[in-house]
């Protein structure tokens, strides 16, 4: 059960981190959404080895299972909005990447 | 109970009519001039009572709580009347001239507005009984002042402005860091009692003197923190009038000379060793001001360096700590805002109806506005130190004073300067009633006709006859002279 | 009677009526929902008016909702600093519902707009969010919260659909999800090991541990992504400058200080103790930076909101003062938890003052049709109440008295100085004068001379809305006595002890 929990763990870890790398490295919107549900994959199974590790009898703690359904709901929800507007401004602009910067200095809008 | 009323109703007075201005509409000239004059007359009036008042021994004290420990705190002690009266009567002659300067110009709701403004921050200056409510007032006065300084709305007028405000904000910082700091060792000060900073470590009292002092110097126009004054000469008249006599750097002065007088008290400054420091600023700053003035071409300018000429005089007076020169520095507070205030009076009037804006120009004035030009000439001998017209009085208590504190040096910087004052001064009365007039054509119209309108020419010939009667009268016990020579009696204890 | 409205069911209310008034709003249609908005809107305040006279009779206000108790449960918890961001958030929104009519109710005589139509419920649910946060007493909740606040604020952004609008709140979004999923990361930590989630249960609990501090870093990282503390500021100006004036308000004005808010619920509530000096200056160290990059970054703008939006920048950055300064000086300071209180207000003064500058900023669009500082002239003459609403709102940017910035600042100044903790002092002058700077530049161009060409005129109560809110502003630094005390109920003690 022990090593199960922990390979849970060390799972999302990694998930975590390569998520983290693609939304800093990937210029692509959609590379980095995908990169975004990554991260939260791996969060999501830290938190189930969270809760095989508090588990008493009959398989487990149910409060982080919740929590991870309702993570799961917000980040389909996020997921959406962000496809969405990457559509938009793919439809509006033509671009499937972010302006380099935003504009910091004197520039009209 | 009218002993906590009366500070707040001298406030209200200033502090209504400008929000009663600012929500009338541009054209209602009437009203707008009705309130203007009842706030001016009914301060001046509340004023009158509170003399009274204050010399049979009473004090008046509204204290209202912002949070523990943070109070904003109104008290009416002598030294708080003589600024505030000084202001009360000077506003109700302002606003006269400014009514019959500005005629049916722009903006003028904004412009009243803010004027009535900056009149309550300087009246809540006078009366603020502790740090924290001197310093609220001495932002209000600052940000109530901007838009007068740029009402005119041109490039001049907005660079001046940005000046301004770039000095005596910087100013506000060195002050509020200074407050704060000798607070945080202190707890909050009043300026009442004593000694309340015995025993403080003398680095961190001079620093903070430092930081107060040198914030306080910008709108007192220390040299090297006068530049916005000479630049702010771009405003109407009347602001200028407000800014030289009436308001900022007097604020400034009057912030010195509680500082030195009320916070720290004349023993302990001597004692740190600050008094002398304080002195030789203030005498440099007297020579550096009446120098550059000689130099300058347009007579408001020349006006202006002669105020931060001047009203050094009044942190000489209190730098060199004894009580006579004390006297000397506030009794200056008082006769270099009357005679200051006829000058910048006067030269507005000149520029409207001679348009007479360089020296040059004023060739023949005296015989075209004998009235305008009689009391310029006034307030001109009386800033040189001609007996027996007010500035003879200061300089003279002055000159006691620096001899009292074995200070000989200062009087040849009394000296000097007024030689100097006599050398940018008597050139302007001489081109005035003994040239020509440039335009030899002189327009035929009868003596007083000639000189405007008469809201031009009223206040300046009262201010001139105030500061040649407080010149006359000094011996009065309600003369600027013997007000002064009242509170420097308490203060001191004599 | 008082006894009646003092059991109330106010708390609840709060996060109830505006997700009810959400739901209701969309099938009603763009032509009635802007009503129910306003309506729901403006039982707001008069809601958090109730839950502070229940929170001053009766002490801190917990709520189980549906009976379940925490750590089973969803708790509520209102304390002084809920209460009086309640108060803030509801009045804010109020007046900004009421200036966005101009913008997003239907006209007489037009078809019903996409954007009408959404906009209403999108206020809504951001409003039902912020209500959430401020009330929440469960970490996961609190995610929960500023997730659907994040939800509603993006499509806010670009809800009228320009390009650049769409690119901010992409970059918007993708920081704002970042942030969270790094704030979930961290709540499983603490989960995993404590076993609860609920705020005063987690207090209690707290073990220093390696597992704690790791909760901890992630957690912080996440909130300051959120609310855009230097370096992670790169998605705000372009975010609260591209949305509609009424958004941009509410964005600069409450959605940053929902994710502060939690933040120092963490540090303050959660684990005071295990706060180091280091992370505490660290914070500070990042506050100093927002504030003078904010500030020098706002000077060389040449549009009216990006400048404002860079404000907002710097503003955040005093922010986080109150971490180094919490507890500094007590016994140099009449009252308690100076630095604390200080911070707070300053939320608070800055959400009424940025609001109106921002509603300003939109009726300068709408009647100028663009926001270029260089040609603003004559906008005195044009909309005079607006211009002195935006000064007004100014001074509590620059701390100038008499305005809540001014008290927050002296507040802090105080604390500062008095712990021997001078370093602190000096961004927070330099600020001021570089705020003065800023808004100083904005008024230049609106007091000079010369007649505005083609303004199209608006009407005075259209500016009484941003002046309404910068009075408020103002009132705030005249009267902090009944802020101050409010904020003393249910203080967290680390507040007056500071952390670490």
């Amino acid at each position: 059960m022990t090593s199960a929990a922990t390979l849970y763990g060390l799972a999302g870890a990694a998930l975590v981190g390569i998520g983290l790398y693609g939304l800093a490295v990937q210029a692509h919107v959609l590379r980095k959404i995908l990169a975004f549900n990554l991260i939260g994959s791996g969060v999501f199974l830290v938190f189930g080895a969270v809760a095989g590790r508090g588990g008493g009898a009959g398989g487990g703690d149910p409060v982080p299972q919740a929590m991870v359904i309702t993570g799961i709901v917000v980040a389909l929800s996020a997921t959406a909005l962000a496809v969405a507007l990457a559509l938009r401004l793919f439809r509006e602009t033509g671009r499937v990447t972010l302006p380099p910067d935003p504009p910091a200095g004197a520039r009209d809008g | 109970m009218t002993d906590a009323l009366l500070p707040a109703l001298v406030l209200a007075t200033s502090l209504l009519p400008a929000l009663v201005i600012f929500l009338l509409p541009e054209p209602a000239w009437r009203l707008r001039t009705a309130v203007n004059l009842a706030g001016a007359a009914a301060k001046l009036a509340l004023v009158v009572v509170m003399l009274a008042g204050v010399a049979g021994g009473a004090t008046y004290e509204l204290r209202l709580p912002l949070v523990p420990g943070l109070d904003l705190l109104l008290r009416v002690d002598a030294l708080a009347l003589l600024f505030v009266t000084l202001s009360a009567f000077l506003w109700l002659l302002t606003t006269i001239y400014a009514i019959a300067y500005l005629g049916d110009g722009p903006d003028q709701s904004r412009f009243f507005g803010f004027f009535s403004l900056c009149v309550a921050a300087t009246t809540g200056i006078a009366l603020s009984g502790s740090l924290i409510t001197f310093f609220v007032f001495y932002e209000l006065l600052t940000l109530s002042t901007w838009p007068l300084v740029v009402h005119r709305g041109d490039a001049g007028s907005l660079a001046a402005g940005r000046r301004y405000l770039g000095y005596t904000l910087g100013g506000s910082a060195a002050l509020l860091l200074g407050i704060l700091w000798l607070e945080s060792a202190s707890g909050p000060v009043e300026f009442t009692a004593h000694g309340r900073l015995v025993g403080l470590d003398a680095g961190l009292l001079r620093g903070c003197f430092l930081l107060m002092v040198g914030g306080l110097g910008v709108k007192a126009a220390l040299v090297p923190l006068h530049a916005w004054l000479p630049a702010a000469m771009v405003a109407p008249a009347p602001v200028s009038a407000l800014l030289h006599a009436v308001a900022v750097v007097k604020a400034g002065a009057f912030g010195i000379t509680r500082v030195v007088l009320d916070v720290f008290g004349p023993g302990l400054v001597q004692e740190l060793g600050l008094g002398l420091p304080l002195a030789v600023a203030a005498s440099f700053t007297i020579l550096y001001g009446s120098l550059r003035a000689l130099a300058q071409s347009d007579i408001k300018r020349r006006l202006a360096f002669s105020t931060v000429s001047q009203v050094s005089y009044i942190a000489l007076g209190l730098a060199l700590a004894g009580p006579v020169a004390a006297v000397g520095g506030l009794v200056h507070l008082v006769h270099q805002g009357l005679m200051k205030i006829t000058l910048f009076f006067c030269a507005g009037a000149l520029a409207e109806t001679l348009h007479a804006h360089r020296v040059e120009e004023l060739d023949g004035a005296g015989r075209r506005m004998p009235l305008t030009m009689l009391a310029f000439s006034i307030a001109a001998l009386g800033m040189i130190g001609v007996p027996p017209m007010a500035g003879f009085v200061s300089k003279w208590w002055l000159g006691m004073g620096a001899l009292q504190a074995g200070q000989p040096w200062v009087l040849a910087v009394l000296a000097g300067s007024s030689l100097l004052n006599a050398a940018y001064f008597l050139p302007l009365l001489h081109r005035a009633w003994f040239l020509p007039p440039r335009d030899a054509e002189a327009p035929a119209v009868p003596m007083f006709r000639r000189e405007g309108d008469w809201g031009l020419v009223l206040p300046p010939v009262i201010t001139a006859a105030a500061a040649l009667a407080a010149g006359l009268f000094a011996a009065f016990a309600f003369s600027p002279l013997g007000w002064a020579r009242l509170i420097i009696a308490r203060d001191y204890g004599l | 009677m008082a006894d009646g409205l003092a059991d109330g069911p106010w708390a609840e209310l709060l996060v109830a009526l505006p997700l009810a008034g959400m739901l209701l709003a969309l099938p009603l249609g763009g032509r009635q929902a802007h009503r129910l908005a306003l309506l729901v809107l403006a039982a707001g305040p008069v809601l958090a008016l109730l839950l502070a006279a229940q929170l001053w009779q009766g002490g801190v206000v917990g709520v189980a909702l549906g009976g379940f108790a925490a750590p089973l449960g969803i708790a509520l918890r209102a304390d002084g600093l809920s209460v009086l961001m309640l108060l803030t958030t509801a009045v804010v929104l109020c007046a900004t519902g009421l200036a966005a009519r101009a913008g997003f109710a239907p006209r007489p005589g037009q078809g019903e707009t996409r954007a009408g139509l959404l906009f209403w419920p999108l206020l809504l649910a951001l409003w039902g969010a912020l209500n959430a946060v401020f009330l929440g007493n469960d970490l996961f909740n609190l995610y929960v919260a500023l997730e659907l606040l994040t939800l509603a604020a993006v499509p806010l952004v670009c809800i009228e659909g320009k390009p650049e609008a769409v690119a901010a709140a992409l970059r918007y979004l993708l920081f704002a999800l970042l942030g969270s999923v790094l704030y979930l990361l961290g709540a499983a930590l603490l989960y995993g090991a404590h076993g609860t989630l609920d705020i005063t249960l987690l207090a209690a609990r707290l073990q220093p541990g390696p597992a704690t501090w790791m909760a901890g870093a992630l957690m912080t990282a996440g909130l300051l992504a959120k609310t855009a503390l230097y370096p992670l500021h790169l998605w705000l100006p372009p975010a609260h400058a591209a949305a509609p004036a009424a958004a941009s308000a509410v964005l600069s004005a409450l959605v940053v200080k929902a994710s502060f808010f939690i933040l120092l619920r963490l540090w303050f509530d959660v684990m005071p103790a295990l706060a180091g000096l280091g992370g505490a200056t660290l914070l500070g160290g990042l506050g100093t930076a927002a504030i003078l990059a904010g500030s020098l970054l706002a000077l060389r703008q040449e549009r009216l909101k990006l400048a404002i939006a860079y404000s907002t920048m710097a503003q955040l950055g005093y922010l986080f003062l109150m971490f180094p300064l919490a507890g500094g000086g007590t016994e140099a300071q009449p009252w308690s938890a100076g630095a604390w209180t200080g911070g707070v207000l300053h939320a608070v003064s800055h959400a009424l003052a940025k609001a109106a500058m921002f509603l300003v900023a939109g009726l300068v669009l709408q009647a100028a049709g663009h926001d270029r500082i260089r040609a603003l002239q004559g906008l005195g003459r044009a909309m005079p109440v607006a211009v002195f609403a935006f000064g007004l709102a100014g001074l509590s940017l620059m701390g100038l008295p008499p305005s809540g910035g001014f008290v927050a600042k002296w507040l802090l100044l105080t604390a500062a100085l008095a712990s021997g903790q001078w370093w602190w002092a000096v961004p927070m002058l330099a600020g001021g004068l570089l705020a003065a700077g800023y808004v100083f530049r904005l008024l230049n161009p609106a007091l000079s001379a010369g007649e505005g060409q083609g303004w199209r005129p608006v009407r005075r109560r259209w500016q009484a809305i941003p002046l309404a809110l910068a009075l408020l502003s103002v009132a705030l630094g005249l009267a902090p006595l009944l802020p101050y005390l409010l904020l003393g109920l249910g203080r967290s003690p680390a507040a007056e002890e500071g952390l670490g």
